[in-house]
């Protein structure tokens, strides 16, 4: 289909923000409160391995009706190297 | 005979709930079910308009609850078919007159001669809606394809689940194939995505539902109009029976309209 009015189409930004709003409704969980999570996490995870606090990714992600707190948690390269 | 109750709910409400109900009673019937439908929304009562049976009520659900009037004295045979049955809404009433332990009560009174009982839910997920998920052996949810409805029909979902309903099947309702096909409307398979329910149709939206509804004659018995075969389908699924999905894009865009103009449709 041509795009006569030469506007981004409505429906995927539909879709990606029901996706975003949906995990936090099923979750009860605000992305305040989810900012909170990942500060205490970073805090907690510090006590025992270095980690670039910075490039800490936490997120909710939904698999059909169930969701998953999904943490990417990079290292600190130096603290491999100094074991090593 | 026994009885499968099934309620009929949205969350948000003007997503055509009264509509599938009307229509899905009525298609059960004209397949030669007993079907007994029961309006939900006490204070707002409308399946009886909607189905054209206004004119004849005497009593309602309330008076049966509070024993004026025996369950059968309720039950408002149908124009069309014998063997369909409306027991409507109070209208003056608030839901407070009815508890979800009356509703399993009257559907179980109901489940020994009838095939089917359809409740109808009122909007919302509060006392009325309660009420109508009570005796439900199986929820059908209808949403449209649009971001408020889909919200909405997630939270009942999530309630359902929470409360061991078993995982309702959805009705898509009002789906517009001309703006699902430019992307400007969520298809089918975005709400399925979203929702991860299981499917029992998708209603295209169409001009002679409304129409139905001003005669208070469902649309089902239309043979022409699309909305109502999918509605007959879905009455079909909810026997048992394995129908295919109909092919929304083939009476959309450009190639149809050739097609109905050079009146190959």
């Amino acid at each position: 289909m041509m795009n006569f009015f030469s506007r981004k189409k409505s429906a995927p930004s539909a879709k990606e923000r029901l996706q975003l709003v949906l995990v936090h409704d099923r979750t009860d969980l605000t992305s305040a409160q989810l900012e909170s999570l990942k500060d205490d996490l970073i805090k907690a995870i510090s006590q025992y391995i270095e980690i670039d606090p910075d490039a800490v990714r936490i997120e909710l992600e939904r698999d059909g009706r169930s969701q998953r707190l999904v943490a990417d948690i990079p290292l600190r390269s130096a603290a491999r190297h100094r074991s090593g | 005979m026994t009885a499968q109750v099934i309620t009929v709910t949205s969350g948000k409400g003007g997503v055509g709930k009264t509509t599938a109900v009307a229509n899905l009673a009525a298609a059960l019937a004209m397949d030669g079910r007993k079907v007994v439908c029961i309006d939900g929304d006490i204070g707002l009562r409308n399946l009886d308009v909607v189905m054209g049976l206004e004119n004849r009520i005497v009593y309602d659900i309330v008076d049966v609850i509070e024993g004026r009037c025996k369950l059968r004295q309720a039950m408002i045979r149908d124009k069309h078919y014998p063997e369909m049955y409306l027991i409507p809404a109070a209208q003056t009433r608030d839901k407070n007159a009815v508890s979800p332990s009356d509703m399993i009560r009257i559907c179980n009174d109901l489940r020994p001669d009838t095939d089917f009982v359809i409740i109808d839910s009122p909007a919302g997920i509060e006392r009325g809606f309660r009420n109508a998920i009570a005796a439900a052996d199986r929820v059908l949810v209808v949403t449209n394809p649009e971001v408020s409805a889909v919200r909405d029909a997630d939270r009942v979902v999530g309630i359902l689940e929470a409360e061991e309903k078993g995982s309702p099947a959805l009705i898509i309702n009002r789906l517009n194939p001309m703006l699902v096909k430019n992307n400007d409307m969520l298809s089918a398979e975005d709400v399925l995505d979203l929702l991860g329910i299981q499917l029992i149709g998708v209603v295209p939206e169409d001009e002679s539902v409304i129409i139905g509804s001003n005669r208070g004659a469902p649309v089902v018995t239309d043979p022409k109009s699309r909305a109502g075969m999918a509605f007959r389908n879905i009455a079909k699924r909810m026997q048992g029976q394995d129908v295919p999905f109909m092919d929304l894009d083939s009476q959309s865009g450009l190639w149809s309209a050739i097609q109905r103009l050079a009146g190959r449709k």
